[in-house]
């Protein structure tokens, strides 16, 4: 049957040149992706991750509002909006397999190994750079364009695609992007990486997007509440490895006993709130030692270094130099990139040394370098 | 712009004749059938000529058919409605492993009700084996329901031998008919069946109607208590112009059942033929079976099907992974899985189902459009690269 349905988006006959997948979250940032897009004239296909089922630990509060729960119903919903809305065709992709494979339980084990993963890297990573570039292409798209505050320009110098800070400091995400290859740089874009969020908004506003006063979600997507050590314990239950004996010591930096935890998982490093004893001094966290089940405290102090080593590392904008070079080192989303000396270290590995001391370098959160605005490489904090 | 529609299992356009029927029962006579006055009349005698026609379609009696909802509705109030007028003290009721979700999740609330359920397994071509309907027979067996045609692959059960075993035991036999109902002649007289369920939009009739035929002096209790509507049984003011639609339906589907089953399974042979010889390693599931004419189901290994739906409906082309409402769901089908297919096979198959308005241009396009869809998401399939160079 030919239906002649004049409604329905246009059907692309042939595979069409430049198709670009757009991931499609719901919320303004992605949607107005998209509006930037179609107004370039380009044609783009919506797709939006479904990355974990909510009918999954559902002893967990935070049923509530819908944008801060990830893959909601109503998060979906949004984005069919948007793509009805400016008539464009738009699907729901399933990634709860890799989604749970390489984020959600890598995360859970970080934390009972004591570490402090960033979720968001592993997910770019691993999942939206990885498998939905990949079903992006199968559709017959050639590229991806995301939400990302962040910018991708070719050097023709060197053929190599680089990583760039967004004009917007404010909303940079770059810090989460280092691990994208030369292969997903090339095919990815960020229409907004030259975009103010008040920009966003305005051209969301301009084009009538359903969503453009949607409030932005600041916590990690697939954890209601912002409450990560609810969801790990409800996590391992579910999975049949209930954390239990999870209580231990904590003790000062001579081994002192000044305390008793709750589980290791519970901290991170520089925390000084809810440690649930009283000395003169405030102390923090210092260090996280799975292996004997101790939480190490200390003053601030303590807590400054110098020197750390980095694993896993990814160089973007450059090849891996042969000899020290100079850098700025961030190391955490809230921390401004500091001056330090970057050498690299066989295999994958990289020695950081700041030129002064740093608070609460954290294993487990992620190293960026920059070179000004560029990214020049990232790794794991070992 | 043109778009080929190969869905026709998840649902159908109404039929213009269809249509046609129906609108006077929107505005004109729009009377509650239940009224005394000359508009109800009017609305009674449209829902009784429409409940005759739905009878004539079954070989069933006009007063043996319930209008309901839907196949979902419908399958609820047999599946319950057998189950709890049975007085006996343990109940047991005997369904397959490849039925709609609508019939297995009701079994599913009558174990919470500690009613004992079997689940038939099938055999690779998704039939039931008669041996292990017997086998599963017991003395507290008070319900046998067993689907005509599955959704997903398009086979046909052998009803008038799991009917005939029904009435030798004595037992109630109920079939979900939504997938055969239009298709295929379905006889409630000569498959021996007491209940059946059937859904309208399946058979170019609308959306939200649907039918229970009950045979006479069945003892079934009744699901939805209300008014006095359709002698109490299913209450509710009836839904006139839906009725109206599916009795319509049910009229056209009589007279043109046959030509169109052979018109339409020559186009579905061209189309599974055509796809198997021009797609390598592909194959169709089901195959051995007798199935509906309509529907074809095919692996096509190193595909992700969800992939290749999207990939297909981006260039014109509708079809579907399996059941309407799997879609986006992770787990396999469990229709496929129950044939023996792994997990990744099943999500390597794709299920086309034509219908009515299905023409031999459009197969023409479909020869062109999926095997080069297929093509390229092979080219960028790492597990299919390794596997053909493990073959070659």
């Amino acid at each position: 049957m030919q239906l002649q349905l004049d409604s329905l988006p246009a059907a692309i006959a042939e595979v069409q040149p430049g198709l670009v997948a757009v991931a499609m979250s719901g919320g303004v940032d992605s949607s107005t992706v998209a509006a930037v897009l179609l107004q370039q004239g380009r044609p783009i296909v919506g797709l939006t991750m479904q990355l974990w089922n909510q009918r999954r630990l559902s002893e967990l509060p935070g049923e509530g509002p819908a944008q801060h729960r990830c893959c909601s119903l109503d998060d979906v919903h949004d984005a069919k909006r948007v793509a009805q809305r400016l008539n464009f065709p738009h699907y729901v992709v399933n990634f709860e397999d890799q989604f749970e494979q390489r984020v959600v339980r890598p995360f859970v084990e970080q934390y009972l190994a004591g570490r402090t993963p960033i979720a968001c890297t592993n997910c770019n990573t691993d999942v939206k750079f990885e498998p939905l570039l990949l079903r992006a292409r199968q559709i017959g798209a050639e590229r991806l364009a995301t939400g990302h505050y962040a910018r991708i320009r070719r050097n023709e110098q060197t053929g190599r695609y680089e990583l760039l800070r967004a004009r917007d400091d404010s909303k940079d995400q770059s810090y989460f992007l280092w691990g994208l290859t030369q292969e997903q740089l090339s095919r990815s874009e960020f229409p907004l990486g030259e975009l103010t969020k008040d920009e966003v908004r305005a051209l969301a506003r301009e084009v009538n997007l359903p969503v453009a006063e949607k409030p932005e979600s600041m916590e990690l997507c697939f954890v209601p509440n912002g409450n990560y050590v609810q969801f790990i314990n409800a996590y391992s239950r579910e999975v049949g490895k209930p954390i239990s004996h999870a209580q231990g010591d904590i003790v000062a930096e001579d081994g002192t006993v000044l305390g008793h935890h709750t589980g290791v998982h519970n901290y991170t490093i520089g925390q000084r709130k809810g440690l649930g004893f009283a000395t003169g001094k405030p102390v923090y966290v210092l260090a996280i030692d799975p292996e004997k089940n101790r939480i190490i405290v200390g003053q601030d102090d303590s807590l400054r270094t110098t020197s750390f080593e980095i694993e896993n590392v990814n160089w973007i904008s450059i090849a891996e130099p042969a000899v020290p070079m100079r850098a700025e080192v961030k190391i955490r989303h809230k921390h401004d990139p500091a001056p330090a000396t970057v050498e690299a270290l066989p295999v994958n590995c990289a020695r950081i040394t700041f030129d002064s001391p740093q608070r609460a370098i954290t294993p487990g959160q992620a190293a960026a370098i920059y070179s000004g605005a560029v990214v020049l490489a990232g790794g794991w904090i070992k | 712009m043109n778009r080929i529609y190969l869905d026709y299992n998840a649902t159908t356009p109404v039929d213009p004749a269809v249509l046609d029927a129906m609108l006077p029962f929107f505005s004109a006579d729009f009377g509650n059938a239940s009224s005394i006055h000359t508009f109800g009349q009017r609305a009674r005698s449209a829902v009784e000529t429409a409940r005759e026609q739905v009878a004539a379609l079954l070989n069933a009696r006009p007063q043996e058919i319930i209008f309901s909802s839907g196949g979902t509705e419908s399958d609820n109030h047999a599946i319950f409605g057998v189950a709890n007028a049975a007085t006996a003290s343990t109940k047991h009721v005997i369904t397959s492993s490849i039925e709609h979700e609508a019939v297995l999740n009701t079994c599913q609330a009558l174990e919470k009700q500690c009613i004992a359920v079997t689940y038939l397994p099938v055999n690779r071509d998704g039939l039931v084996e008669l041996d292990d309907l017997r086998n599963a027979l017991r003395p507290d067996t008070v319900l046998i329901t067993v689907m005509h045609a599955n959704n997903e692959l398009g086979t046909i059960q052998p009803l008038s031998e799991i009917g005939r075993i029904a009435a030798d035991a004595d037992i109630y036999f109920h079939t979900d008919a939504v997938q055969s109902v239009g298709k295929i002649p379905v006889d409630v007289k000569s498959l021996q069946l007491d209940l059946l369920s059937l859904s309208g939009h399946k058979l170019y009739a609308p959306k939200g109607i649907g039918a229970i035929f009950i045979k006479g002096g069945a003892r079934v209790r009744q699901f939805l208590y209300g008014g006095h509507h359709q002698r109490g049984f299913r209450p509710g003011t009836e839904n006139v112009a839906g009725i109206v639609g599916l009795g319509k339906a049910a009229e056209l589907a009589r007279i043109s059942l046959d030509s169109d089953a052979r018109r339409i399974s020559i186009l579905r042979d061209k189309l599974e033929r055509g796809l198997l010889s021009s797609i390598p390693d592909s194959r169709a599931n089901a195959a051995g079976a007798s199935r509906t004419p309509n529907t074809s189901n095919i692996i096509f290994p190193g595909i992700e099907g969800e992939a290749l739906i999207i990939a297909l409906d981006l260039k014109g082309l509708a079809c579907s992974t399996g059941a309407a409402c799997s879609s986006g769901a992770v787990e396999p089908s469990h229709v496929l899985i129950a044939i023996g297919l792994t997990a990744s096979e099943a999500r390597a198959s794709i299920r086309f189902s034509l219908g009515r308005h299905t023409t031999a241009a459009d197969i023409d396009a479909a020869l062109e459009i999926i095997p080069a869809a297929v093509a390229q998401l092979r080219q960028l399939s790492p597990s299919y690269k390794k596997e053909a160079a493990a073959r070659s």
